[in-house]
C-alpha cells in the first residue's frame, strides 16, 4: 500500500496542473457571493464621497432586452469602459434616459444605485465560475 | 508549466461543479457587494423574489433565461425610441472546426430575442462563415463569444449547450443550416 506521502507526491507531481486552475477559480468565489453579471462602478463614485454603484444585471433582463442598453443608450459591453457621469444622467444619457422619476427612480435617489461597499473596484462578479483569464 | 487544453477543462468543470451546489440566491445584505449600513437597500428587489418565479437553471443566476422569455414569465422591453428596428432572425449555424468535441450549433433566434444585429455584427464577429478566428483561448480571454458568455450569459461550464451537435451523427455540412434567402 502506497503511503500518504508518496500518493501526496504523485498529486504533486500529476494532479496539480489539474487542480490548480479548479482551486483557484473556487477561492475567487468566496468572500463576495454576487449574482451572476451584477456590476460594479467605481471609476469615479468614491472619488466624490458616495458608495460605488452596483449595476444589476438579473434586475434589468427582467424588464428590458439587452439592446436596448446596448444598442439604443449606447453602453459598450465592457465594465468601465462607459464615460458614465452624473451630469450626462440627468441630461437623459445612459441609466439617465430610464432614471429619471418616469420609468425607474430619479437621480435624486442616490442610496438605490450608489449602494455598493466602499473600496469596491469597478468590473463584473458572480460570474467568475471559469476562473478564466477574462477581461471581463 | 505547459497545462494540456483538457485538464484545464476539466479544472473549470470541477469549480463549475463546486459553486453550482451553491444553490439559491444570497440576500442584498450578505452578497458581498452592497453596503448593509446603507439604509436605502431596504427598497431594492431581493435577486431570490424575482428570480425564484423564474424557469430554474443550475448555473449564472440560475434562471433559463430563453425560456423565461419564450413562455413569457418575462416580456421585456423591446426598444424604448418607437423607430427602433426589431429583427428576430431564425437562422442556425454548425461549426465543425471543434477538435474532439461535439459541433457547435449556434441559433440565431434566441440571440436575436435579447440582442441587435449590431451588437455582434461586425464588431465581435464578420457575417462569413469560417471567416472568424474563434477559439475556447479568446473564448476564455473574454473576446468573441466570450464578451458574454461567462459574464452575462450562461458560463463556459457548460459545454454541451454549444458543443450540441454529436460529430458521429452529423451528416450535413458545416455552416448556415436550411434555406436561406
Amino acid at each position: 500500500m502506497r503511503s500518504l506521502i508518496e500518493i501526496l507526491k504523485h498529486i504533486g507531481r500529476h494532479r496539480l496542473p489539474i487542480l490548480l486552475p479548479g482551486l483557484m477559480a473556487t477561492g475567487l468565489s468566496t468572500g463576495v457571493s454576487a449574482e451572476y453579471a451584477d456590476v460594479v462602478l467605481n471609476r469615479l463614485s468614491e472619488q466624490n464621497d458616495v458608495r460605488p454603484v452596483i449595476f444589476p444585471h438579473w434586475f434589468h433582463r427582467i424588464r428590458f432586452r439587452c439592446k436596448v442598453c446596448h444598442d439604443e443608450l449606447g453602453f459598450e459591453m465592457r465594465a468601465g469602459a462607459n464615460d458614465i457621469t452624473m451630469g450626462k444622467i440627468i441630461d437623459g444619457k445612459y441609466c439617465g434616459l430610464c432614471h429619471n422619476n418616469e420609468i425607474a427612480w430619479g437621480v435624486d435617489n442616490c442610496n438605490l444605485c450608489h449602494s455598493g461597499k466602499p473600496g469596491l473596484k469597478t468590473g463584473i462578479r458572480g460570474s467568475n465560475q471559469t476562473g478564466g483569464p477574462g477581461r471581463w | 508549466m505547459k497545462i494540456k487544453p483538457r485538464y484545464l477543462v476539466c479544472a473549470l468543470i470541477v469549480s463549475g461543479a463546486i459553486q453550482a451546489q451553491v444553490a439559491g440566491w444570497k440576500s442584498l445584505g450578505e452578497d458581498g457587494l452592497h453596503d448593509p449600513e446603507n439604509p436605502a437597500i431596504e427598497l431594492l428587489q431581493q435577486p431570490g423574489e424575482a428570480l425564484s418565479q423564474l424557469p430554474p437553471d443550475t448555473v449564472g443566476n440560475k434562471v433559463l433565461w430563453n425560456i423565461a422569455i419564450r413562455e413569457q414569465y418575462i416580456q421585456p422591453r423591446t426598444n424604448i425610441y418607437p423607430e427602433t428596428m426589431i429583427e428576430v432572425i431564425d437562422m442556425d449555424i454548425i461549426m465543425d472546426k471543434t477538435g474532439e468535441m461535439p459541433l457547435v450549433l449556434f441559433p440565431h433566434r434566441p440571440h436575436t430575442e435579447w440582442l441587435d444585429c449590431s451588437n455582434c455584427h461586425d464588431k465581435i464577429f464578420i457575417k462569413k462563415v469560417d471567416a472568424n478566428p474563434i477559439s475556447m483561448f479568446t473564448i476564455l480571454s473574454g473576446e468573441h463569444c466570450g464578451q458574454c458568455h461567462g459574464a452575462v450569459a450562461f458560463p463556459l461550464t457548460e459545454c454541451n449547450r454549444c458543443h450540441s451537435v454529436p460529430r458521429s451523427t452529423f451528416t450535413g455540412e458545416s455552416g448556415v443550416q436550411g434555406k436561406q434567402d
